[in-house]
């Protein structure tokens, strides 16, 4: 099967079994998605199918002939910066899945046909699918909410 | 040498790995890439809480062509006796608690190691599981210590006549419930030989310790085994030691000569890595009707397993927090067909000051006086005192009405808690090393972990300063068992013990007159110091409103001021410090490993049901602190600061929910149909 990542296209040749994230972390050596749950409960593996972000631990990799997808390796999102600026991390587990929900979510807001006003709460209510055991959930609120105001 | 006029310690440094972590270039345990051999492992637990493994039985069908090895306790090498049964793995028929590792299967995919392991058949002679504490039982006994090594039971004045003489009482029982550590990152290993050298990629809280514990299990000479720890996803206590997964990992590689990469299941790390025992706490306080204490009597029952013993020191804040002249403290432990309970963020402290913090509040209500003026009146230290003045006035608690039950807005119940807060400073020896370069900047290093604590940062800043350079010319070097010997990254003890070393070495290197290496080792001077009754302290206030309705709970405020000795980086320790307070919440209202007591097993043994706070629970954190408060006993005047965010902020909430509806809830966490009927 073919995958486009991060612009390239992979041709894969892997068990039938094999999820989007093993597919990026175990045989294409993009371990920047990260495995936090393997249950679609903890987002630490989102990254961005066709634009939309998705938990990539619950998308079998066959599904997805000729798909698109996009990694933190790929991104080069101005969040990304906000998140080092606002200590939007500790352990960094996390963090590649918020930043990918969050650069997937700033997007449905703005393609939004009614764009929702995206306040601290709406924010912290469409990020809820990533969990951070260190806590750092207000330095991301800060993070996101700057890229957003502009 | 040029002297720089700013220094980089107080600085708000970013974090020197951050654009790593940002961008998917940081590298954890189970990412490196180790050859194209590499195998995976997957471990087949317990499905019962104890018994005895009579065998395993392979269906020779199942992933044939790539199942390269299957290991339990017929078949597995033998390991050397080591101080921690838990990593006896593979090495007997008993079992001892569901979810125990009984057999591993290593295979050439990650899919066919894991149906592999889905399809063993366990013979299993299974015995009757005994799972559910509680102080009723007849077997409950006195440990000789509590963690790590406080004396079990203390007294001071005759507690009983204390009590029953004095004019205002408080005798309530709490519990908290069994917890998970439940970092992001599950548990992983990376291990491979080459030739007898035993390398290990590994995410854990103590490269060193985990490399002197495999050595001592595999009989190798120290220097023969490799921990690197390069990033790792948070801790929390449970990779304070060598967890099973190190030595699975081990084993697996050298049984099938190849690279074995073992990672954890997230459901495993309910069992198999450690979690905070359920307690059960019986709380006496006795005053004067002026609100001086007279007696204080905290006695704690705690879990421990069949395999192993670990006394959580729960009632030990309760000696020191508050003076009374009659205190008497204890704790009893029952031995259970259950996981072993370990470290998990301030072990003791924060499930101990649930119980002392909560009947605190009782005692102030019972005797009409505001809780913070109560605290003052018995606090031992004045940096408590000024955190809970302090911290009154920034968080604005005057014009609290100290009445249940009084403000409404809306369906919303609102009301205000406080609680203390406080932590050892501890420093433990350690050993760093500092080169000069041939570029002219400088290396240290350090076989220290960061798990996100900002330590490589924190470590930076300490060196540039001790050497009298801008920090961008030092370069850090943690995480690797082979460099000089670092402690644990645990109890709050990580930048005090290392950044001492850094400093020792960074400072010699500088007074050498031209040398370029020089090592330092704190263990001497550490020895020497008196560590007992130092602490940092704290105060913690929430606003929360109770919906009247629903029982739902939303904490509007969550408020941390802090006397924790010198601050090195705000930028990093206000993360850690509003960490711990999220960690707080989840302990008052959400956390709860739910028994299923028939299995010995929690039954909500995921991240789905095992419910931590999430962006949505979270309002507004805010933790500040009181400046050069308290200097703590070592070059850098810090004290530590990941854990006592969690020390007193559950209880703050708690408080704060009784003062929003009336109700006390003794029983945590704080769910909404304890509530419901009384709203």
């Amino acid at each position: 099967m073919d995958l486009v990542v991060n612009g390239d296209r992979h041709t894969l040749e892997m068990d039938p079994r094999t999820t989007l994230l093993d597919a990026l972390r175990e045989h294409l050596g993009l371990t920047g998605a990260k495995k936090g749950c393997d249950h679609g409960q903890c987002g630490a593996c989102t990254v961005l199918l066709e634009g939309r972000r998705v938990n990539s631990c619950l998308i079998l990799a066959v599904t997805l002939d000729g798909a698109s997808v996009t990694t933190v390796e790929g991104l080069a999102h101005p969040v990304q910066e906000k998140f080092l600026e606002h200590d939007g991390f500790q352990c960094g587990y996390c963090t590649p899945g918020q930043i990918c929900s969050s650069v997937g979510m700033l997007d449905e807001a703005l393609s939004d046909d009614d764009p929702p006003e995206l306040s601290d709460a709406e924010i912290r209510e469409r990020m809820s699918g990533n969990l951070c055991r260190c806590g750092a959930y207000p330095n991301i609120v800060r993070a996101i909410r700057e890229v957003a105001a502009r | 040498m040029t002297a720089t006029s700013e220094r980089a310690v107080g600085q708000p440094l970013r974090r020197i790995e951050g654009p790593d972590k940002v961008t998917g270039a940081a590298r954890y345990a189970a990412e490196y890439q180790v050859g194209d051999d590499l195998a995976y492992g997957w471990v087949a637990q317990s499905p019962v809480a104890g018994g005895t493994l009579t065998g395993v039985t392979v269906d020779p069908l199942v992933e044939a062509d790539d199942v390269l090895a299957v290991l339990w306790h017929g078949n597995a090498p033998r390991l050397a006796e080591g101080d921690d049964p838990e990593l006896a793995v593979l090495q007997s028929d008993r079992i001892s608690y569901r979810g125990q590792a009984l057999a591993l299967v290593v295979a050439r995919t990650l899919e066919a190691a894991r149906a592999a392991a889905a399809s063993l058949q366990l013979s299993i002679d299974p015995s009757p599981a005994d799972t559910v504490l509680s102080f009723a039982r007849d077997d409950l006994y006195t440990p000789e210590k509590v963690n790590p090594d406080f004396p079990s039971e203390t007294s001071t004045g005759d507690v009983s006549a204390a009590f029953d003489a004095a004019p205002v009482r408080v005798d309530v029982t709490y519990s908290t419930p069994a917890l998970h550590n439940s970092p992001m990152e599950p548990h992983a290993t990376t291990a491979l030989w080459e030739g007898d050298e035993l390398v290990l990629y590994d995410s854990n809280q103590h490269p060193p310790g985990v490399a002197a514990t495999l050595a001592t299990l595999f009989e190798l000479p120290p220097e023969r085994v490799h921990v690197i720890t390069e990033h790792v996803g948070g801790g929390f206590g449970s990779k304070g030691t060598a967890r099973p997964n190190a030595v699975l990992a081990a084993m697996a590689a050298r049984v099938t000569g190849r690279p074995v990469r073992l990672a954890l299941p997230r459901q495993a790390l309910f069992s198999m890595v450690g979690h905070r025992t359920p307690t059960i706490q019986q709380l006496r306080l006795g005053a004067t009707p002026d609100g001086k204490l007279t007696a204080i009597d905290h006695l704690a029952v705690a879990h421990t397993s069949r395999l192993f013993e670990f006394a959580e020191q729960t009632a030990v804040t309760t000696r020191h927090l508050y003076e009374a002249p009659a205190v008497r403290t204890g704790h009893r432990l029952a031995r259970l067909d259950m996981p072993t309970p370990r470290w998990m963020r301030a072990p003791g402290e924060a499930p101990g000051m649930v119980g002392l913090e909560c009947a605190m509040d009782e005692l102030a209500i019972a005797l009409s006086l505001d809780p913070i003026e109560l605290r003052v009146r018995n606090a031992s230290s004045s940096l408590l005192t000024d955190c809970l003045r302090h911290g009154a006035d920034r968080f604005g608690w005057h014009d609290r009405d100290p009445r249940p039950r009084q403000r409404r807005d809306g369906d919303w119940w609102i009301g205000t808690g406080v609680a203390s807060a406080t932590y050892p400073a501890m420093v433990q020896p350690s050993t760093a090393r500092a080169r000069r370069l041939s570029t002219g900047d400088y290396e240290v290093s350090i076989a220290a972990a960061d798990l996100g604590t900002g330590a490589r940062t924190v470590l930076t800043q300490i060196a540039a300063d001790a050497l009298d350079v801008p920090h961008d010319r030092v370069r850090v070097r943690i995480g690797d068992s082979t460099l000089p010997f670092a402690s644990v990254a645990g109890g709050s003890s990580g930048t005090a013990s290392w950044g001492w070393a850094v400093t020792g070495a960074c400072r010699a290197l500088r007074d050498s007159g031209g040398s370029d290496e020089a090592t330092f080792d704190s263990s001497d001077l550490v020895e020497q110091l008196n560590q007992e009754g130092k602490h940092a302290y704290g105060a913690h206030f929430a606003e929360v409103r109770v919906d009247a309705v629903t029982g739902e709970v939303r904490v509007t405020r969550l408020y941390g001021l802090y006397a924790a000795g010198r601050i090195l980086n705000p930028r990093t320790a206000r993360s850690q410090f509003i960490g711990g307070m999220t960690m707080g919440m989840g302990m008052a209202l959400h956390e709860e490993g739910v028994l299923d007591p028939n299995v010995g097993t929690w039954v909500n043994h995921d991240l789905a049901e095992y419910h931590v706070p999430t962006h949505a629970d979270i309002e507004s954190i805010t933790a500040e602190w009181l400046d050069d408060a308290g200097e703590g006993q070592n070059p850098m005047g810090s004290k530590g600061i990941g854990e006592i965010g969690i020390v007193g902020s559950p209880a703050a909430i708690v408080n704060a929910v009784w003062h929003a509806t009336g109700v006390r809830v003794r029983d945590l966490p704080v769910r909404l149909d304890k509530l419901l009927p009384h709203l």
